[in-house]
């Protein structure tokens, strides 16, 4: 979707605020809040795509004015009504509407470790033939899709090289709408910054971006 | 979808405060054993204690001091790293971009926050933020700036935008003067910014006073 999230080349919002030394979170309830979204995503009850892709769907001014563990949080809350783990009415009361259990299985702390050291690997084992190989010269397609989509826009309709094939990976974007995983291989292109940037480039510099086949048209 | 607080028919309304709503949620998902408050107690100590920016900087500093392992790490930099203990959540996909003489590497997200945890632990806010996102594809020599970094006009600037579920970790250049020191003391010279390209790796002498 053409959304907020999609933020490379934008304007106007003011300096960087760099911290040196801060700790790994900022108000108090930051931490619990991490901890509970780790825990509900650890379930497995839906891809980090599903996961973006609601992120990206939260009102426009929300994005920019929430702090980043409270979208996780609304983003955690949407997914977890959507799948009938919670109504909403027990999202407003805060308290159970009754007795009865879902059927899931809550991660245990001894299974955090072993869980995060796993984690999730996207690569896919399967012999799918790649469309470019390295050198080729290929353009971001000019595609809008009001789904979850990993080609930013910056990039749509500009002309690249591709620089590595990295092999065959869940392409997110279909699988972020259980469209299946439609493994296809995944390149880092390389685009100059003039291409992308005109007269506003900064010298002499480039961006790589993570392409899949499906992004890609040949140039 | 209305995430907005507003009046249900029970007459009970969702908490406003963040700090609040977290603990309504927390309750209820223990309540209905969807989550077990000690599993989340594990997820935070595992960030907040045991995955952090110390395992990025032990990954450069062997780089630094072994050629066969810097060769490995920038031909297989997920099996290298896993070489050392850090694998897993949001390092599943690993590749190393190192800086040299002439060419400079540095890290962004532009579509949402993707950042190495295994080697890094969790992104600074920053790094998350809208300045930080929108602008390191566009200027990236302002943003280094920014952080008081000034690079050589020749120098070509390569910025990753990571879209997919590859993670990047910036091996930054081993400061001159660095040649007598021990593997150990050498991570401390390796900041997590210089591992996501917005500083550079420097002798203590020549870091700024600490604030």
């Amino acid at each position: 979707m053409n959304g907020i999230h999609d933020m490379g080349g934008m304007h106007g919002f003011g300096p960087i605020a760099p911290e040196e030394n801060a700790g790994t979170f900022h108000a108090d309830y930051e931490p619990r809040m991490f901890g509970l979204m780790m825990a509900v995503r650890s379930l497995g009850l839906w891809s980090i795509d599903r996961n973006r892709f609601t992120r990206e769907s939260l009102p426009p001014a929300d994005y920019l004015t929430k702090g980043y563990y409270e979208q996780l949080m609304e983003v955690c809350v949407q997914l977890l009504a959507q799948h009938g783990l919670i109504s909403e009415g027990e999202r407003q009361s805060g308290r159970a509407a009754s007795d009865a259990k879902p059927d899931v299985r809550a991660t245990t702390a001894e299974a955090v470790l072993p869980l995060l050291t796993r984690g999730g690997p996207v690569d896919r084992d399967v012999d799918v033939p790649p469309r470019f190989t390295v050198g080729d010269r290929v353009r971001g397609r000019n595609i809008h899709s009001t789904g979850h989509v990993r080609l930013p826009r910056y990039a749509r309709g500009r002309t690249g090289v591709v620089d590595r094939d990295y092999g065959v990976f869940v392409f997110a974007d279909a699988n972020a709408h259980g469209l299946g995983e439609c493994p296809q291989h995944l390149y880092s292109v390389r685009f100059e910054a003039a291409e992308l940037w005109g007269e506003q480039a900064s010298a002499g510099s480039a961006v790589y971006i993570d392409l899949w086949d499906d992004h890609l048209e040949p140039a | 979808m209305d995430e907005h607080s507003h009046n249900h028919a029970d007459g009970q309304a969702a908490p406003s405060d963040p700090a609040l709503r977290v603990k309504a949620l927390e309750s209820l998902l223990v309540d209905k054993g969807i989550v077990d408050p000690a599993a989340i107690d594990a997820f935070i100590e595992a960030y907040e204690h045991r995955i952090g920016p110390r395992n990025g900087a032990r990954v450069v500093a062997r780089a630094w001091v072994d050629p066969d392992f810097k060769r490995w790490l920038m031909d297989d930099a997920t099996a290298a790293i896993a070489s050392l203990g850090y694998t897993g959540r949001q390092g599943e996909h690993m590749v190393a971009v190192e800086n040299a003489a002439g060419v400079h590497n540095m890290v962004v997200c532009t579509l949402c926050s993707c950042y190495p945890w295994t080697v890094l632990g969790l992104p600074p806010v920053w790094y998350k933020s809208a300045p930080y996102r929108s602008r390191a594809v566009i200027d990236p020599r302002g943003v280094l700036a920014e952080f008081g970094v000034e690079l050589p006009d020749a120098t070509e600037i390569r910025v990753w935008d990571s879209t997919s579920e590859m993670r990047y970790l910036v091996i930054p250049e081993r400061p001159a003067g660095s040649e007598e020191m021990s593997e150990e003391d050498l991570a401390d010279l390796v900041s997590r910014d210089a591992m996501i390209g917005t500083a550079l790796a420097t002798l203590p002498a020549a870091k700024e006073p600490a604030p």
